[in-house]
């Protein structure tokens, strides 16, 4: 065993210490160790999503970061979406459009969706459809999903954004 | 599903992470951006005793235009790499690759160096950088040498490089004007790696080939150059027929295994198939910027 060593992050604005040996992952830091049990834990080898938190601005695998590779970082998960008591627009739509049944998947799918639409420049559904594969539901079949993240892109962006290309152009070759 | 204990280092300069490197190998490795590293060691496959983390050294994150080339340092992110202007116009054939690769979130973390450096066979970039003839800086604190895109793979997930050694930069030639390219694939599902895909640039001359570069991945224990159906195509331009001989070469040139994604006979089958799509596309996109 390798000494534990103290981790400091701002998590959704809140500033947070703890103790992590080099091995803990990130997931298990926020989950176990400063007991943000938002952000949830599947595969542990970056392929389901449900781990997928805001680090620094870019969505990323929270089982695939060491928290000690964290220290000092700026990080959002789900628990910070809601302000007030009021939803995320983004929460309200996934209500609305049935996006969830177990809700396993939630967090990753949101945080993933956020970076999405904010940070990319191309807001065609393929586009959406495409981006949103990066994490995976066992419940819903995905289209309440992508209804509400296009939904939700509508509201950021402008309905004439997500427009165009249905299939995700020249990324799926097959 | 946790990775076994190992200490952490996390050099700020390189001069420091390769001394790091120097004390510790071979039981240290390098950590860039984790996407395959990590994985490897929460399923206790890989169990380095001593991780250098590359990620706060930010003089190894650039893209800067070189004349002919692009020099990108190893710590480049792939999502920065597909967000790179730069890169869309001098390297387009790396832009297509980028997209191909995994999904937004492993794109904010991978890095090329680390792709290239874990030379998996199903990857795009090595067989990227084995089209385009690019160039790959590795340093020790020996010095630094430079090695050619066929030289720097070895076989599954094996490269030339030492156990002491970090890839630091990679020289990617710039397209020439007028040419096209394409990286064109088939997986399973979008992001998984390839069951077989094919990275194409091509200069043409009204309907003859002036220039062709083909290589293959997911089909062999690297990425594979296409010289025989390069050849073909050289002397023999585009027609149908000169295409199939051409797809026939590359499923003859690959050596595949198969596995529970698919069986040897089809990923071999698909490599012809794809190659045939890539030269297809990457001429067409030439036409379009002649
Ligand atoms: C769900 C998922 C899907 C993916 N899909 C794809 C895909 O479709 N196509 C694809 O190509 N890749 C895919 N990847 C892998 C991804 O591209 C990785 O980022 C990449 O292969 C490794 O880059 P890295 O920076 O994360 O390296 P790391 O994981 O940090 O390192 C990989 C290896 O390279 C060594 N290394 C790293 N940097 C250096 C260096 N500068 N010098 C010397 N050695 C070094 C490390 O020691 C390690 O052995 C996927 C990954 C995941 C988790
Ligand atoms: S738990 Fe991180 S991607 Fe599945
Ligand atoms: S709602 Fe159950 S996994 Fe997505």
């Amino acid at each position: 065993m390798t000494a534990k060593r103290s981790i400091t992050v701002i998590v959704n604005g809140e500033c947070l210490t703890g103790e992590a040996e080099p091995r803990m992952l990130l997931a298990d830091f926020l989950r176990d160790e400063l007991r943000r049990t938002g952000t949830h834990v599947g595969c542990e080898h970056g392929v389901c999503g449900a781990c997928t938190i805001i680090i620094d601005g870019d969505a990323v695998r929270s089982c695939l970061m060491f928290a000690v590779q964290a220290d000092g970082a700026e990080i959002s998960t789900i628990e910070g979406l809601a302000t007030n008591g009021e939803m995320h627009p983004l929460q309200k739509l996934f209500s609305e459009h049935h996006a969830l049944q177990c809700g396993f998947c939630t967090p990753g799918m949101l945080m993933t969706a956020i970076d999405l639409v904010h940070n990319s420049n191309d807001h065609s559904p393929g586009a959406i459809r495409i981006g949103m594969s990066a994490a995976l539901c066992r419940c819903t079949g995905y289209v309440g999903i992508i209804d509400a993240v296009m939904e939700y892109a509508r509201q950021v962006h402008g309905d004439a954004a997500v427009t165009g290309d249905e299939t995700g152009g020249g990324r799926n070759d097959g | 599903m946790k990775p076994a204990s190992f200490d952490h280092l996390l050099p700020t300069s390189l001069h420091e992470a390769l001394e790091m490197l120097n004390t510790h190998a071979p039981d240290a490795r390098p950590l860039a951006g984790g996407q395959s590293l990590v994985p490897m060691m929460n399923f206790r496959l890989a169990r380095p005793t001593v991780l250098v983390d590359l990620n706060r050294i930010s003089d190894l994150a650039y893209i800067s235009d070189a004349g002919d080339h692009l020099a990108i340092g190893a710590m480049t992110r792939e999502r920065t790499i597909e967000n790179s202007g730069l890169v869309r116009t001098a390297t387009p054939l790396l832009y297509d690759a980028t997209l191909h690769i995994g999904h937004l979130p492993i794109r904010s973390r991978g890095t090329i160096g680390g792709s290239l450096s874990n030379a998996d066979p199903a990857a795009e970039y090595p067989a990227t950088v084995l089209a385009l003839d690019a160039t790959l800086v590795a340093q020790s604190v020996r010095g630094e040498r430079t090695i050619s895109a066929a030289e720097f793979f070895d076989g599954v997930m094996t490269t030339t490089l030492e156990p002491d050694e970090i890839l630091t930069e990679i020289r990617m030639p710039k397209a020439p004007p007028g040419s096209g390219s394409a990286l064109v694939e088939i997986s399973r599902r979008h992001g998984d790696f390839a069951l077989a895909g094919v990275a194409a640039q091509i200069t043409l001359d009204g309907n003859s080939v002036t220039d062709i570069r083909l290589a293959a991945c997911g089909v062999g224990p690297g990425p594979i150059r296409l010289a025989e159906s390069e050849m073909i195509l050289r002397e023999r331009g585009l027609s149908d027929d000169a295409l199939a001989a051409a797809g026939g070469a590359a499923a003859a040139a690959t050596d595949p295994d198969g596995d529970v994604h698919a069986t040897a006979a089809y990923r071999r089958k698909l490599a012809g198939v794809m190659t045939k799509r890539a030269v297809g596309k990457a001429a067409a996109r030439a036409r379009q910027s002649a």
